[in-house]
């Protein structure tokens, strides 16, 4: 099968920036808590390559961390949203219409009221600072928005012959949800996945720039942003090569989600397939 | 039998909505109340820092009415919020309300102001990127769109600041001269952060409404459009647009919350002194009940924007109004 | 003078050939039925002369509507045509109206868009031609919503527009398909009445060759994308030149050779049977009562029978068939197989016991799985089945006509027919004596429902199967039943053995659909279709 572009243009760039992750724990070309006040706002050059920040930090070398930082937050929130929601969701459909459905659903509803800054908030509000409350904050998020699309995916699918089939076979609900309707809607799941995988390194770094998110000394790039922002006008490295982290890595993802989405969705494959022989009933 | 939309069906719709929006609303200050006022121990104490006195840590008590049982906390806590008090701050020693009241009249515009801008361009994108899908108008619009929904807001913003504020001057760098002082100035202010917050949003907005078109071109009704004699431009404009507006909506009402939270957010970059910086206050001072009422009215106007954003598929989509 | 000449029109799509080389003519006044079975190019040579072809298409050949060339015009020329020249009318009712604009303002933009009236004279012709295809103002006023009228209400609209300028041909692609036997008798007569009375010409596109005998003068028999033969319906009905016409009138005519034993011991007792839907569970807030989908139902079946069960759509049958699967639970009366209760508590070996075959051929199996994991998900219902499963898996796809080979391939690589020989494997791997057929051959082409017919009699007489086949398909039930019983609105309104009650039937439901049900007058059937098999 032929891949599309964008599925291998976006793992290419997201692959860049997990390999900059995976590396940084052997190595980085500088070390990101040493200070060198000598060495402060060096622009971009042959021996920092993005250049140092005020106190003489390597910001490759941050960013090489920071991708850490932000991968790893956003990974263990997609986590959360995919081990609560997508049970939550397959229960609401294996229930439709009773009153597990309706409160799972209204619960749903509740928690997208708050939006992962406001989670953050009060969570911050409670226990104060901290990357493991960011992860927290946009993992919470994460949990309607699998439930949602696990649900409804899961709805279609049991109105199909096959699922009946199933419970003519002898089978409950638990058990045709992951035999016949996970493995169905699992399609869905990894395209959603590399959404809010996208969107959560996006609100880590806007929970790091308002000091929400992962505390110093770990580096993380929407406080280096932070950081940056008074020195703007004279040392407009400092702002440029976190923000251009940030843009490729969701950008590399969302290429990625587009791209499997084209060969995963079995709404496009479907209607190729079943062209011949349906009309007539 | 008669199944017509009636005017008692149309207000059975709306009651329901109203009494689901009441619920959120009840819900969702349990959830902040029980988070804020039950979860750390003693919200006095933990005001007061560590070496405050038991003394001053039991004025505070009473002050807050720490002493009364839950419930009676929680009721005293909402009735007093619609009658629009909100407590009193504990660092500024003055009525939440009043604090809360100035921001919101930055936060709230700012966010309506980029759902406008957001909306303006979306639509036209959208609507060109569907009407030549696959032509490199549709191509390019789609990348450009891939692009800006990777942007961060914030990070946007301070771009925008180098570039429109410090190099070429056309706009103030940061702050806020206030509504009643200069109208237009204020509104100028408000300009580059919503630009910064509109983009993003109208990339995602763009992307929704160029496939939600292209779905509602591919129905069975659109081919009956055509066999009656419609152009693929006049099926467009007459059928596809107000059934694709449907799931457009929904993203609608779900960006402004995003939009509100970005709101918070991006005052930071232009100094503006909105809700978010209140909030950010709050936290770093410890004074609890400005972070509650601050969340809790950030959470009602998300929930108050869902109920509008349902009833308006009532307005565009009969078959909900119909049947219950 | 022929009002629309059609000369060698051939049609590809990326290359791929779909039309070639289609020829004929249709007069002023004429039903000129197309028929054939699904893919053979009917619907796509209705949407060439249409000019609405899907992306990538190219077309060759010549069409003229009254002298005017129709293809390769320009689209504000074709747009012009269509609708006020050429009306069309589509398959699926449902979704063939615009949810969210009144059924008036749809069928009086018609004439707004060809600028032939303003938007107040549009809607008073609007009512007129509403009028004309029976929805009377009083019950359907224009400001209705699709979502508020029954399929064949729609269909009507449908036409509705579709006549909205009284153009001089309309085009029907299936046009009751969709629809109820009674709703499809209706749809027909307006149709037929709009070509006597309005002197409109009827391109009318179905797979039913009972269909057209009804209605059509000239009718063109389609296959792979040709016209294999064309002439006027009597014609080609008595002659049968071409094989294809003669496959197509033999499968249509398909009565199974069957044994009838004569037993007496029932297997299935279904006694006073009430399944109540109760919408007020459903949502928070609503108060609606509940449904009785079944209502007192009574009647058994005795073993190595077949028992039809006939009805409509929304007549409860399927409702009655998930009980005795033992899927839902009754709200009263009760449900015995070999004696023993039947319930969604019922113990495995009791669920055993009976097996079913689905209607949807795409929809009945989980296309993850290999053909080996899905014809054996029945044996979930033993307790040691795993020991020679590859086996009678092998055996019971070889009883269906498939080969044992097949069992490690997934369904994607199976057509239709093939998919409902696998779901008849699945439900004969626990050696049932029971199997209930739910609309099991309905979504099949005729050529392919005979075959699976033929597999289904034969399973019956090797296995001793009794079938409960439950059908809104009253030619297919008479073919291979032995009693019948009819069900409306959650009731059965008659029964009896097959023969007596379709010759004789006393209910005036049972005789409304049989009037309804559309057939080959007898004087065009092939001579051995009269010999029904009770061999």
């Amino acid at each position: 099968m032929k891949l599309p572009h964008t599925l291998v243009l976006g793992a290419i760039l997201f692959g860049l920036f997990l390999a900059a992750a995976l590396v940084s724990f052997l190595w980085t070309p500088f070390d990101v808590e040493t200070l060198d006040i000598a060495a402060k706002l060096r622009p971009p050059g042959a021996l920092h390559w993005f250049g140092t920040d005020h106190f003489g930090r390597d910001i490759f070398s941050m960013i090489m961390v920071g991708a850490r930082t932000s991968i790893a937050v956003a990974v263990v929130a997609v986590g959360i949203g995919v081990a609560l929601g997508v049970p939550l969701g397959l229960a609401a459909a294996a229930r439709h219409g009773g009153v597990l459905d309706e409160v799972i659903m209204r619960g749903n509803d509740l928690v997208f009221a708050f939006p992962s800054l406001v989670i953050a908030i009060l969570i911050t509000a409670v226990f104060g600072p901290s990357a493991l409350n960011a992860i927290i904050a946009i993992g919470i998020f994460n949990v309607p928005v699998f439930a949602r699309i696990a649900r409804s995916g899961a709805l279609s699918l049991w109105t199909l012959d096959y699922v009946l089939a199933a419970q003519v076979a002898g089978k409950g609900k638990i058990r045709i949800s992951f035999e016949h309707i996970l493995p169905n809607i699992a399609n869905l799941l990894i395209v959603q996945g590399t959404i809010q995988f996208s969107l959560g390194i996006l609100a880590e770094a806007a929970l790091s720039y308002v000091g929400l998110g992962a505390q110093p000394p770990t580096p993380s790039w929407g406080r280096m942003l932070a950081d940056s922002q008074t020195m703007i006008s004279f040392a407009p490295h400092l702002a440029l090569f976190p923000g251009f982290a940030i843009v490729l890595t969701v950008l590399g993802l969302n290429l990625m989600g587009d791209g499997l989405r084209d060969i995963l969705d079995p709404r496009i494959r479907r209607r190729v397939r079943s062209r011949p022989e349906r009309s007539p009933e | 039998m008669d199944l017509r939309p009636s005017i008692p069906a149309m207000l059975r719709f709306t009651t329901l909505r109203l009494l689901s929006f009441a619920l959120s609303l009840v819900a969702a200050s349990i959830v902040i109340f029980a988070v804020i006022e039950v979860i750390p121990g003693d919200p006095a104490s933990y005001m007061l820092g560590l070496n405050a006195s038991p003394d001053t840590v039991a004025a505070l008590r009473e002050q807050m009415g720490l002493n009364s049982s839950l419930i009676l906390r929680y009721l005293h806590w909402v009735s007093g919020m619609l009658h629009g008090d909100f407590g009193t701050s504990y660092t500024y020693r003055v009525p939440v309300s009043e604090l809360v009241s100035a921001r919101l009249w930055i936060s709230i515009p700012l966010a309506i102001y980029a759902l406008l801008l957001s909306t303006l361009l979306a639509f036209p994108v959208g609507l060109i990127a569907a009407a030549r899908r696959g032509k490199p108008t549709d191509i390019g619009i789609m990348g450009a769109t891939q692009l800006g929904i990777a942007i961060p807001n914030f990070w946007f913003a301070m771009l925008l600041v180098v570039l429109f504020a410090i190099r070429l001057h056309w706009f103030s760098a940061g702050g806020f001269p206030g509504w009643s002082k200069n109208f237009w100035l204020s509104l100028k202010s408000l300009t580059l952060p919503a630009i910064a917050l509109a983009l993003p949003q109208a990339s995602i907005l763009a992307r929704i409404m160029r496939s939600s078109l292209l779905d509602t071109l591919g129905q069975d009704y659109i081919r009956t459009a055509r066999a009656k004699g419609l152009t693929r431009g006049q099926a467009l404009r007459r059928h596809a647009l107000r059934n694709a507006m449907i799931p457009v909506l929904t993203i609608m009402g779900m960006q402004f919350s995003f939009l509100l939270a970005g709101a918070i957010i991006i005052e930071n970059v232009f100094f503006l002194p909105g809700l978010g910086r209140l909030i950010f206050q709050g936290i770093t001072q410890r004074d609890l009940i400005v972070v509650e009422s601050a969340v809790m009215l950030l959470v009602f106007a998300v929930i108050a924007v869902n109920f509008l954003v349902d009833l308006l598929y009532a307005v565009v989509d009969p078959r909900l109004r119909g049947k219950s | 003078m022929s009002l629309l000449s059609v000369q060698n029109l051939s049609v590809g799509i990326h290359g791929t050939p779909i039309l070639r080389d289609v020829s004929f003519e249709v007069r002023p006044g004429m039903v000129f039925g197309v028929v054939g079975e699904s893919g053979s190019g009917k619907s796509m040579t209705a949407l060439a002369l249409m000019g609405l072809l899907p992306d990538g298409a190219e077309t060759s050949g010549q069409a003229t509507l009254q002298g005017q060339t129709l293809l390769g015009l320009p689209e504000r020329q074709i747009c012009a045509i269509r609708g006020a020249e050429i009306g069309m009318i589509f398959q699926e009712p449902m979704t063939a109206l615009n949810p969210v604009r009144t059924i008036g303002d749809q069928v009086a933009e018609t004439l707004i868009v060809h600028g032939k009236a303003n938007r107040s004279e549009a809607l008073k012709i609007a009512r007129q031609r509403l009028n004309r295809v029976g929805l009377p103002a009083e019950r359907f006023p224009l400001d209705r919503y699709p979502h508020e009228l029954s399929g064949g209400q729609r269909q009507r609209v449908m036409i509705a527009l579709a006549i909205a300028l009284r153009p001089q041909l309309l085009i029907a692609d299936e046009p009751t398909t969709a629809l109820d036997v009674t709703t499809q008798a209706q749809i027909l007569t307006l149709l037929k009445s709009l070509v006597q009375e309005d002197g409109m010409a009827l391109i009318l596109i179905t797979h039913d060759l009972a269909v057209v005998s009804d209605i059509a003068d000239h009718i063109a028999v389609m296959e792979k994308g040709r016209i294999v033969e064309k002439g006027p319906l009597e014609t080609v009905f008595r002659n049968r030149e071409n094989p294809t016409t003669r496959k197509l009138f033999a499968a249509s005519n398909h009565a199974p050779q069957r044994v009838v034993r004569a037993h007496t011991e029932p297997i299935l007792e279904v006694r006073d049977a009430i399944r109540i839907y109760n919408p007020s569970r459903r949502r928070l807030f609503s108060k609606t009562q509940g449904l009785r989908a079944v209502n007192n139902v009574t009647f058994s079946l005795k073993r190595g029978e077949n028992l039809g069960l006939v009805g409509e759509s929304g007549c409860g049958k399927s409702t009655l068939t998930r009980a005795i699967l033992g899927l839902e639970p009754l709200q009263g009366g009760e449900i015995r197989a070999f004696g023993t209760p039947v319930g969604p508590r019922m113990p495995k070996s009791q669920r055993a016991k009976i097996q079913v075959v689905f209607q949807d051929p795409y929809g009945s199996f989980n296309p993850r799985w290999k053909v080996v994991r899905l014809v054996a998900e029945p044996f979930h219902l033993l307790e040691n089945a795993h020991l020679n499963r590859r086996e009678r898996v092998a055996e019971a796809l070889e009883s269906v006509g498939l080969c044992a080979d097949d069992m490690d391939k997934f369904i994607h690589e199976f057509s239709g027919g093939q998919r409902q020989r696998i779901a008849i494997a699945r439900a004969l791997i626990l050696r049932p004596k029971l199997i209930v057929l739910d609309e099991a051959v309905s979504a099949l082409d005729v050529s392919i429902r005979a075959q699976i017919l033929d597999l289904l009699a034969d399973l019956s007489k090797r296995f001793q199967l009794s079938y409960l086949f439950i059908s809104h398909d009253l030619g297919v039930v008479r073919s291979i039943t032995d009693r019948v019983l009819v069900m409306k609105a959650g009731e059965i309104v008659e029964e009896g053995p097959t023969e007596q009650l379709f010759s004789n039937p006393t209910h005036p439901y049972t005789r409304q659909l049989i009037a309804a049900t559309p057939r080959l007058p007898d004087d065009l059937k092939p001579p051995h279709a009269d010999s029904k098999g009770t061999a």
